[in-house]
């Protein structure tokens, strides 16, 4: 067997020396340095795990055992349009499940996945503070109020072209 | 220090401040049950993430149970560890963790051995309430050439990421994902060959469940002695003999050398051979290396790599090829004595009794996991025939016995078979930490001051600790020696050399605690470092009784250069007995 192989482009890899640099390349600050990563690339695919360990003098596996634990960290490219369905305690009691169900059917990906033109990711978030609008969906920056299974598909043709 | 005063059952006791109350009360001969912490003293090796809960014991005062494995004792505290509430609690816990654990124990490798399996039968465990609420994770099972993984059967006590990332440092493993599905293994839930895993099996030395087992190899065995067109040759490591017994009930430290050759015997092995042997064959070919390099160094060689580190340890092998590729030159470059023997067996000794490479099965008993994976490296294959066809470990050698309805204890002590079983104390010694570096020098002594030695026994280059240094004086010429057992302690001193810290001629690394003694094919030591202990007694009797004790004194070693290899490191012993190392490390490459 020979060496390991792992590709990155050459800015990406000094995007990512210089994100460990500026935490003094330490192993402790491993969380911190992966926030940086993951603003910055929007998520966080195995390459650049690998290049965060080699920055930070540390094996892959940690940081890898870190990046699932955590639930705000990804390692799939959320879409153009992410959308975020809320499955916080009121939401959840008007029907949220029912909305979040018709989302996966028509897009044909769970929770946490993106569709394979890359528009749109799924993802349920707590309570955004909205409760009188149950149950709410966001779609990038846009809030939708008081949605229900039927309305998915209303939501889905806006971005149709965008 | 600061001494507190405590109270256990009612027992009242002393202990220095900082003592958990796990170890306060095995001090007062109160065995709290266990599951995920783990503690290998004089090794330095502890576990204690606090994880499993079956430890709880209650305190007065405290609302909740404390772990005792993790909480220190406190002045004037008041403990108690088998009361109704806490023997509720440890069987609550037991259930949550089986109810996410399969039930396969009929056929799991880990059967009547397992610390999981012993803690249900000790809490009286008969049914799992709530098991219809339990979700059972899947992992498809990782069957590497050296250790098998099955995490559907990982309880999550972290031990196996202890070993491998802290007294290790390979890093090949760590914890992922959370709840249910968490988990322990390589990145990206890679398989481990893709992983910088050495093999060296500590994990499988402390798994408490049969998450992680050996690649059994017994079947293999069975199918070749079952073979009449086959001769099939078997090896025994060194340590095997002082560890086999515990498999049937003996006492760590007992020395089953000739009960075990009866037992191969009578399991059918033609030809019943000592890697003991090769150890010798090693030393010959190694001591040669070192003397020769040595020699241009002391007469101002300025390119000559020093210090030469020993390469017997395939777990070792693995780690520099992986950790410090730029370092590959300077090991010696002698093959192990698995594979030296392997080598030899298939030439010298095959043509010896006229038999062919093809109809030839070299089987190898060793403590050790990682030569598994050696065996069946390209470099020690002909045409594709390995010289070592199927390595099996100290733990599925004690299954064959078993199976096959043999007793140890009650076995008569037999010899090895001529030529390739008769070794010296020398050989025998490989199987501890300082042993092969002792070894050597014995004969590299010898050789360098042509001057008889007075003494065989170097005790300073005895003993458990981690790194260990010593100058032995050669006639005038002090040889500076260093030796690590662990491969965290073989990365220090390699990182000391690197930064020019320290200074060796001759270095010996062990991947295994205690060396070979300790390694992941031995009989599980649960957590006990006593055994290991004792193994390392016995390996030095057997040393001690043996009539030779250096290996350029074995007739059979000097008959094997007369008539087959010439002198060591000649073109013929170069090709056999000799290898090269690879670049395995990881590196990033641009796109």
């Amino acid at each position: 067997m020979s060496s390991i192989k792992v590709k990155l482009k050459e800015k990406d890899l000094n995007k990512i020396k210089e994100i460990c640099k500026s935490f003094n390349n330490e192993e402790g600050e491993l969380i911190n340095v992966l926030h940086k990563t993951q603003e910055h690339f929007g998520y966080l695919p195995a390459e650049v795990q690998e290049a965060v360990a080699q920055g930070l003098n540390m094996s892959v596996a940690k940081v890898y055992g870190v990046v699932t634990f955590y639930s705000f960290f990804t390692m799939l490219p959320k879409g153009k349009h992410p959308i975020s369905i809320c499955t916080g305690t009121a939401c959840y009691v008007r029907g949220a499940d029912n909305v979040l169900q018709e989302f996966k059917r028509q897009l044909n990906i769970e929770v946490g996945e993106t569709t394979e033109d890359g528009k749109h990711s799924l993802s349920c978030l707590r309570c955004v503070g909205a409760c009188g609008l149950a149950p709410v969906v966001l779609v990038g920056e846009k809030t939708y109020g008081r949605v229900s299974p039927e309305g998915v598909k209303a939501i889905l043709e806006e971005y149709k072209d965008k | 220090m600061e001494k507190v005063k405590l109270t256990i059952d009612n027992k009242l006791i002393e202990v220095e401040k900082g003592t958990t109350i796990y170890k306060a009360a095995k001090e007062l001969g109160i065995d709290i049950p266990v599951l995920c912490y783990m503690n290998l003293e004089d090794l330095g090796i502890e576990n204690k993430p606090g994880g499993c809960r079956i430890c709880v014991v209650e305190v007065e005062g405290r609302r909740n149970l404390a772990p005792s494995c993790s909480t220190n004792v406190e002045e004037g505290m008041v403990v108690h560890t088998h009361t109704m509430r806490v023997i509720n609690a440890r069987r609550t816990v037991m259930e949550f963790i089986l109810s996410d654990h399969p039930k396969d124990c009929l056929t799991c490798a880990k059967s009547g051995n397992c610390e999981l399996q012993d803690m249900a039968v000790k809490l009286g465990i008969r049914e799992i309430p709530g098991q219809e609420y339990a979700e059972m994770s899947e992992y498809k099972v990782d069957f590497s050439p050296s250790i098998i993984r099955d995490l559907d059967k990982c309880i999550m006590c972290r031990r196996c990421e202890m070993m491998c990332n802290e007294f290790q440092t390979v890093g090949a493993l760590s914890a992922f994902n959370r709840g249910f599905d968490a988990a322990v293994g390589p990145a990206f839930e890679m398989d481990l060959v893709h992983s910088t895993c050495t093999y060296c099996g500590q994990c499988v030395a402390v798994c408490p469940t049969g998450a992680l087992t050996e690649k059994d190899h017994t079947r293999d065995v069975i199918n070749a002695l079952s073979d009449p067109t086959k001769t099939v040759v078997v090896q025994t490591a060194p340590a095997v003999r002082a560890a086999l017994g515990e498999e049937f009930g003996m006492e760590a430290g007992t020395l089953v050398t000739g009960q075990m050759v009866s037992a191969l015997r009578r399991l059918g092995f033609d030809h019943i051979f000592d890697t003991d042997f090769a150890a010798d064959l090693t030393i010959m070919e190694e001591g040669t290396e070192l003397l020769g390099r040595l020699t241009k160094h002391l007469s101002g060689d300025k390119d000559v790599k020093l210090p030469i580190l020993t390469s017997c340890c395939p777990a070792w092998v693995n780690f520099f090829e992986h950790n410090f590729p730029e370092m590959k030159d300077v090991p010696s470059t002698a093959r192990s004595p698995q594979q030296m023997f392997g080598a030899i067996a298939k030439t010298y000794f095959a043509d010896k009794i006229n038999v062919k490479r093809d109809d030839l099965v070299v089987v190898s008993i060793m403590p050790c996991l990682a030569k598994k994976y050696e065996a069946q490296r390209d470099e020690f294959k002909v045409d594709g025939n390995p010289d070592v066809d199927f390595s099996i470990s100290t733990r599925e050698l004690a299954h064959l016995i078993k199976e096959a309805n043999l007793d140890l204890n009650t076995l008569p002590k037999e010899d090895f078979d001529k030529p390739l079983g008769e070794s010296t104390g020398a050989g025998v010694i490989f199987g501890v930490t300082g042993g092969v570096i002792e070894a050597a020098t014995r004969t590299a002594y010898e050789v360098h001051t042509k001057k008889k030695l007075e003494k065989i026994d170097f005790e300073e280059l005895r003993g458990l600790d981690g790194i260990r240094e010593a100058t032995i004086d050669f006639d005038g010429t002090p040889i500076k020696i260093g030796i690590a057992h662990g491969l965290g302690n073989a990365r220090k001193l390699l990182e000391d050399i690197k930064s020019g810290k320290s200074e060796f001629h001759a270095i010996e690394i062990m991947a295994c605690p205690g060396g070979c003694i300790g390694g992941g094919g031995q009989p599980l030591h649960h957590s006990n470092s006593e055994i290991l202990k004792a193994r390392t007694r016995a390996i030095y009797q057997e040393d001690a009784g043996k009539p030779i004790r250096k290996s350029h004194e074995n007739p059979y070693i000097i008959k094997l250069y007369e008539e087959f290899l010439g002198k060591p490191m000649s073109e013929k012993a170069h090709h056999l007995l000799h290898t090269a190392y690879f670049d395995k490390s990881k590196k990033i490459e641009i796109s």
